[in-house]
Parts: C-alpha cells; structure tokens; sequence
C-alpha cells in the first residue's frame, strides 16, 4: 500500500504542508497600513515553498471531487475556479484554542460520520465566552452567516483535534485570516481542505469588525474589506492551496497521480 | 544536506558554541558499561543501545559537517537520510501509531474511506489503541466510539488495544490502562530514538523517553494506518538548559510553566524543544514526562529529553524491543538556546485563562478557589499523588475545597493504594487522602481535563474557580465557560487545598 507514496516520496509539491515561519511579533506593528498592490518582498521569508506561489495562481484549477462543505466547493460553485471568496466576516482575537473553536463535550461527534459532520458545524466556535456578543450561529440555525473568520495570533492551538477545522467547514466557513496559526490547526486545516488558514502580517482582528464585507482573492493575496474600504496584503498560501482547493491531502494525492485513483 | 542551507530568522542567531558543559556533561556520567552488562543480564532484552560513539551511519556521528540534534537524527534515521536541517520536508517512517476514543473512529473513518472497506492497517503490531477520554459516561455516541475502536481492533487483529467492556468498576476490566500518554509508557511503547505519532496533542510527552513524538490529526492518522508515513517538516531546535538542584518544593511541573511563561503560548510553534542539563538529569521518568508534556502549549512540535541512565532503568522490564538512543552533537545548531538556574525558582502557577499568564504562587494567595484537581497526563501520574500526598502529610491538616482526585491510568490507581509514602510509617497515599477529606480516588481516565461529557467525574458545571494539575486553561477547558483554572504542580494544588486560597507549598513543606 505504501509503494505508490514511497515513489513519489519526495515530490516537492506534496511537501509544503507547513508553512516557514517569520520571527514572532508579538505587538503587532502600526497599524491601519493601506497596502497599495502587492509588494513582491513580503513573500521573500518564506522557503521555496510558499514562495512559488506568486508564479502559480489557482486560476486555472477545479474544484475536483471536493467533500459537500469543503472551502473549495463553497467557493466555486459548479466548477468554477476558487479564486476568491466574499462574504462577512466574524472577527475574534488572539490565542483562539480549540476548546473554543469546538468545546470537547461535541468530540463525541465522529466528522468521517455525514449527519455528525454536520452537527459539528452546528456547535463551530460555540466556546468563545460571553464577551463575544455576537453569535457565530444564530439559534435553531446549522450554518453560520459568517464565510471568513478573521484572528490575531496562534489560531487554533490547543489539541490535535481535527473537530476544529472540520467544525468551521462544516459550518460554512471558508477561510480564516490570522496573523498566525498553530502548527497542528494549520496542518488539519490542509489535510482536511475543510478551510484556507490565510496568514497576514498586519493586526486585521483590530481593523475588521465582525460583519464587515470581506472579499478575499487567493490569487493576489489579498483581503479587502469593503465596510472600511482597506486593503490587505496575505501571505501566500503556497502549495497548501492547491491541496485545499482539491478537498485535502487524499484528494490532491489521487488528482495528481501520488496515490491511484480510486479505492478499492 | 549541509548545514549551511539553514537560514536562521535574524532576530534568532544560533547558539552553537554556548556549550561548554555540552553533550560530554551528561555522557561522560552514564555507566555506558554497566548498564550494558545489566542489559544483557535481562534475558528479555534482545538488543542492547549503542552508545553515541557507536551509531553506525557515518553522518550521525557528529562530524563538523552533519552534526544535528536529536530531533534531526531521529527523524533522519526514519526517512532514511544521511543528514537532514530544519525545513526538509521527509517522509518519515512511523514507529508507534496511537490513537483513542475521541480521534479513532474518525482516523479509521477516513481509512476505510480512502483505502477501501476491507483495507489492512499498514502494520497490526504497530498501532496501540487507548480508550481513555470519555469512559465513565452515560453519553450514548462516547460509548458507542469505543464500540467502534473494539470493533476495529478486532476486524483488523490489532495487537495492543487497551479495552474497558464493563464501565461499572473499572477494576474488572484488566486490560484497561487509562490515560494514553502514560499508558504508553508504562506499557513500554516509549522507547529512545523512535517516532511515535498519536491523534492527541500531548502525544510529545513520549519525548521525555528521547524519541519524536507528535500529534496529529484524524487526516494524517488515517493516512499513516494505511501507510505507516508521515510527510513531516523537521523542526529547528530550541534548547533548554537547566541548571541547578532543584528545590524539594519544587517540581517538572514549575519548570515547564517558567518556560513557557518565557517564551509564550506560540514561542516554541512549529519547533523542538530540547530539555538537557543537571536539573533534567536529576529528573525522573514521570517528572520528565511532565516536561515534556506541555510542550505543545508553548506551540511546539515535539519535546526532547536525552536518554540516559534514567531511562534505561525505567525501560528495563517494560519493553524487549531494541532501541537505539541518539544524543545531539556537540555541534548541533540550535535556533536558540534558554538558561535557568533551577535552584533560585519559586513555585508557579498559570493563571486564567492562558498557560502562558505565569505568576508566582505566593502572588495569587488572595485568590479563593472553589476545588482542587489532581490528575491527567500531565498531574495524575504515581509521582505526583505521592507528591500531593506530601504536603497532606507535613500538615496533618483537613482540605477546606473539594479535592478531585482522578489517576491517569489502573497502574497508578494501584499504586495510591499500595506504595508507601516515604516518611508516613508505612501509609499510602489513599490513606492520607483520605484522611484529609480528599474525594475518593476515581476511576483512571482523562476526567475532567478537558471538560468531557455532561456527567464527566469532578467536570466543572459552574463557574468555578479551580486549582488544577492538568494542562490547559484556556475558557471552558475543564467544563464551564466562565471556570477559572490556575495551572500548577501537585505540590502547590495541594497546599492550595488545605487553605482554600492559591498557596505557594513552601508554607506546608518548610
């Protein structure tokens, strides 16, 4: 069973999974910087593998078999490139961990399971504390009216639970935008598809408020918000993006030949 | 390969050269020859380790050109490289795959879908199943998850699966261990040099047996099971010398609050933290597993103790299997490099809602709590009973909370109900638990750590204030949104149950 990996062992574009990281900035910088177009240098801190982004835009490329409520298929309907998601935003701050993403009462929920998939997304980041006084979902509802959710630093740290992404997508969220992420929620967030974690150097949970109008665009990397009227530049997602956008590391692995393409 | 692709971020030069106690501190002291004859007077050892001077790949043997750390040599070895630095992306060959209640039947979920209905796991013998977080529940889909590991273990004939049928006395059910991490290592599936994997983020508590272990998702579990591979980034390294005697009323548990108090709840995000020096020495097993154990809430990706003498010790009737130590080369390029002197630190804790809001414990003595908890893979293990155990005794006093007690696995239960607590006249720690008020010990598990189903043993329903010897205390960590947790050792949890207010141990142990 392993042989078909082995061979492709090192194929470089398998490989990108965790994104280089820059020194910590643990004040942020000044603030309110309205970027013009994008500035090629900022890419630079990254390793090859993130760098190439630029190079290789996710015009060209289809959704393939995605899962129901993976990022991919939210975003292009009916096969159109995933190039750029709108919608509102929900914004929360630093230190995001999992238990508030997905309180470990609902790890019972199994998310290979459908209807439990579903479920998930019902109870995605119902552990923020009563200071958030806007719900992410609104009672009665399964869905959350919020595509992208916007954080400061180290989203996602805590467990190695996969819930958490799987949570987010299957509340109908895309992408998250933060300044950083933790390794794990980062990695389960390309393994399952489930969302595009988006990294960017400026301090957006204190310039968006939830319910602004959001518009990212993958291709540039680039989120804009339209209630503000600012711009800002993300980090390239690199090679992540292609394994998002075909619904996580399986699905990528059968679309471009590492692993065959059907199971028995 | 060489070590000269290495980029280091400009704000974090390497600390290469600051060693000057280096790898010869903790070498030059272990009794490589005894403990070789001792091994071979073992008759289930079938292997004895080598020592670092007798590692056979030419590139591990700390020349100038390929020296590297512990993390680099292991994850080297299982992808099959002569070198590696930090940033390679490898495929790494799995030793250990564990997984448990909560994450199993999703990893095998995505198995069975990506590999097909009637695929094999990559290896029977290789993966180690553990039910442990929900047991002890009423909760119809927690119960049924474990239904779905046993029917797993058996379709596929996995060898080591921990099972509990009879949830009414735990007692009955002899191959039910309890809490994963430390039933893995009690089970001898920790073992110097190997990489272990496991759906859970303290699976890095095996570090502190000097083997990678990490955890990860239900999507790279399901992977692994049908492949026995990882695709993993190797990690620089952050080394942490710790120097000095360690005071006796202090314990693993305040030194890993200190460092992560330093470095921040994502200091250490995406790297290896490398424990050495003569305080981590003196340290044993369980102690250095609480190290170990908490590295991932500094972010990182694993945590690294050096296998020495200790270890050995430990190891010694727990596992046949050989196993091959590695030890970083005196050379290794480490992003940077932390010194304490242990001898002059005071008892912490973590206050709400972040383990990194260190505080000393003598700080927070205003602060009333409502319960103490001692448990989990982080407080529950033997070491930190009798520790608690300890401080109940120097006081003879009463608890003035309720103090939960949940011991991470049936092994450590036994032992509250069998070893003698030193300088008791022969008590064990369920007497003197009891005889300060302390609730009944409770059934082996993950409790109510993380909070858990409704009716989950000691889980906080209100919003309490709780002083607790877990891991985490983050909003709703342990139950309640609005809990309060304060993160501290057994021995400051103990002190601070005898006076109903967080309260440095000092004031019971001096």
């Amino acid at each position: 069973m392993a042989t078909p990996l082995q061979s492709r062992a090192l194929n470089p574009s398998f490989a990108g999974l965790e994104p280089c990281r820059r020194p910590r900035r643990f004040l942020g910088r000044p603030h309110g910087l309205r970027l013009a177009p994008p500035s090629p240098g900022l890419s630079s801190c990254c390793s090859g593998l993130s760098a190439s982004a630029g190079v290789a835009p996710l015009t060209a490329r289809k959704a393939v078999a995605p899962r129901p409520a993976s990022a991919a298929a939210a975003a292009g309907a009916a096969g159109e490139p995933a190039t750029s998601f709108h919608g509102l935003c929900y914004v929360v701050r630093d230190n995001i961990d999992t238990d508030q993403i997905i309180p470990a009462e609902y790890l019972t929920l199994v998310p290979s399971n459908p209807a439990e998939y579903e479920k998930l997304g019902s109870y995605a980041l119902i552990g923020l504390p009563e200071s958030y006084e806007t719900r992410f979902i609104e009672p009665n509802e399964t869905k959350t009216k919020y595509k992208i959710v916007i954080g400061g630093e180290n989203f996602g740290c805590g467990s190695s639970r996969e819930h958490a992404p799987v949570a987010l997508g299957a509340a109908g969220v895309v992408a998250v935008v933060a300044e950083s992420y933790a390794r794990i929620f980062f990695r389960n967030s390309v393994s399952t598809g489930e969302v595009y974690p988006l990294e960017t150097d400026v301090r957006i949970c204190e310039e968006c408020r939830t319910g602004d109008t959001v518009t990212i665009e993958l291709a540039e990397s680039k989120l804009i918000n339209h209630t503000t009227g600012k711009e800002y530049e993300l980090k390239p997602i690199g090679d992540a993006g292609p394994v998002i956008e075909a619904g996580g590391i399986f699905a990528y692995a059968r679309k471009t030949g590492m692993i065959p393409s059907q199971a028995a | 390969m060489a070590s000269s692709t290495v980029i280091p971020p400009p704000t974090a030069p390497f600390a290469t050269g600051k060693k000057e106690f280096g790898l010869s501190g903790f070498c030059s002291s272990q009794p490589f020859s005894s403990r070789k004859s001792r091994k071979s007077a073992s008759k289930k050892i079938v292997s004895v380790m080598a020592p670092q001077q007798a590692e056979r790949r030419p590139a591990t043997t700390g020349s100038v050109k390929n020296a590297m750390t512990m993390t680099e040599k292991i994850l080297a070895r299982a992808s099959e490289k002569p070198a590696l630095s930090p940033g390679d992306n490898v495929w790494v060959d799995v030793d250990v795959l564990m997984t448990h209640d909560v994450c199993g039947p999703g990893s095998f979920g995505i198995f069975k879908k990506e590999f097909g209905e009637n695929a094999k796991v990559w290896d029977r013998e290789k993966i180690v199943i553990i039910p442990d977080h929900y047991i002890f529940t009423s909760d119809e889909r927690a119960n049924r998850n474990v239904d779905i590991l046993r029917d797993f273990c058996k379709e596929q004939n996995i060898k080591y699966f921990y099972d509990i049928k009879d949830l009414s006395d735990f007692k009955v059910n002899p191959d039910y261990k309890g809490v994963c991490h430390i039933a893995l290592a009690q089970e001898g599936h920790c073992r110097p040099g190997e990489v272990l994997l496991g759906t859970d983020s303290h699976t890095c508590t095996a570090g502190a047996f000097g083997q990678f272990a990490t955890g990860i998702g239900n999507t790279d579990a399901g992977f692994a099971l049908g492949t026995g591979k990882i695709l993993l980034k190797v990690p620089p390294t952050l080394r942490f010398v710790m120097e000095g005697e360690m005071p006796e009323y202090l314990m693993a548990k305040d030194l890993i609050l200190q460092i992560i108090g330093e470095i921040s709840v994502a200091g250490a995000t995406y790297k290896s933290m490398e424990f050495v020096g003569s305080t981590v020495e003196s340290l044993n097993m369980e102690e250095r597993m609480t190290l170990c154990n908490m590295v991932v809430e500094a972010g990182g990706k694993n945590g690294v103790v050096p296998a020495d003498s200790t270890t050995f010790e430990y190891l010694k009737d727990k596992t046949s299997k050989p196993y091959e130590p590695v030890y970083s080369d005196e050379k290794a390029r480490f992003l940077s490099e932390y010194r304490f002197d242990i001898s002059k630190l005071e008892p912490l804790v973590a206050k709400p809602h972040s383990p990194d809001k260190r505080a000393l414990a003598r700080e927070c003595k205003d602060v009333k709590i409502d319960r103490v908890y001692i448990g989990s893979c982080t407080g529950g293990k033997t070491e930190d009973f009798l520790a608690a155990a300890k401080v109940f005794l120097a006081s003879g006093k009463k608890v003035k909370v309720p103090t939960f007690l949940v011991p991470a696995t049936q092994k450590v239960w036994l032992d509250l109900y069998t070893l003698p607590v030193p300088g008791s006249g022969g008590k064990t720690c369920s007497q003197i638990f009891e005889e300060a008020g302390c609730d009944t010990p409770a059934s082996p598990s993950c409790g109510a750590c993380l909070g858990g189903p409704r009716d989950t043993y000691a889980r906080m329903n209100e919003p309490k204030v709780c002083v607790s010897t877990t891991n985490r205390n983050f909003p709703g960590r342990m139950g309640h949104k609005e809990g309060q947790i304060y993160l501290a050792s057994p021995f400051t949890a103990a002190a601070s149950a005898l006076t109903g207010y967080v309260t440095d141990p000092r004031d019971f142990l001096q």
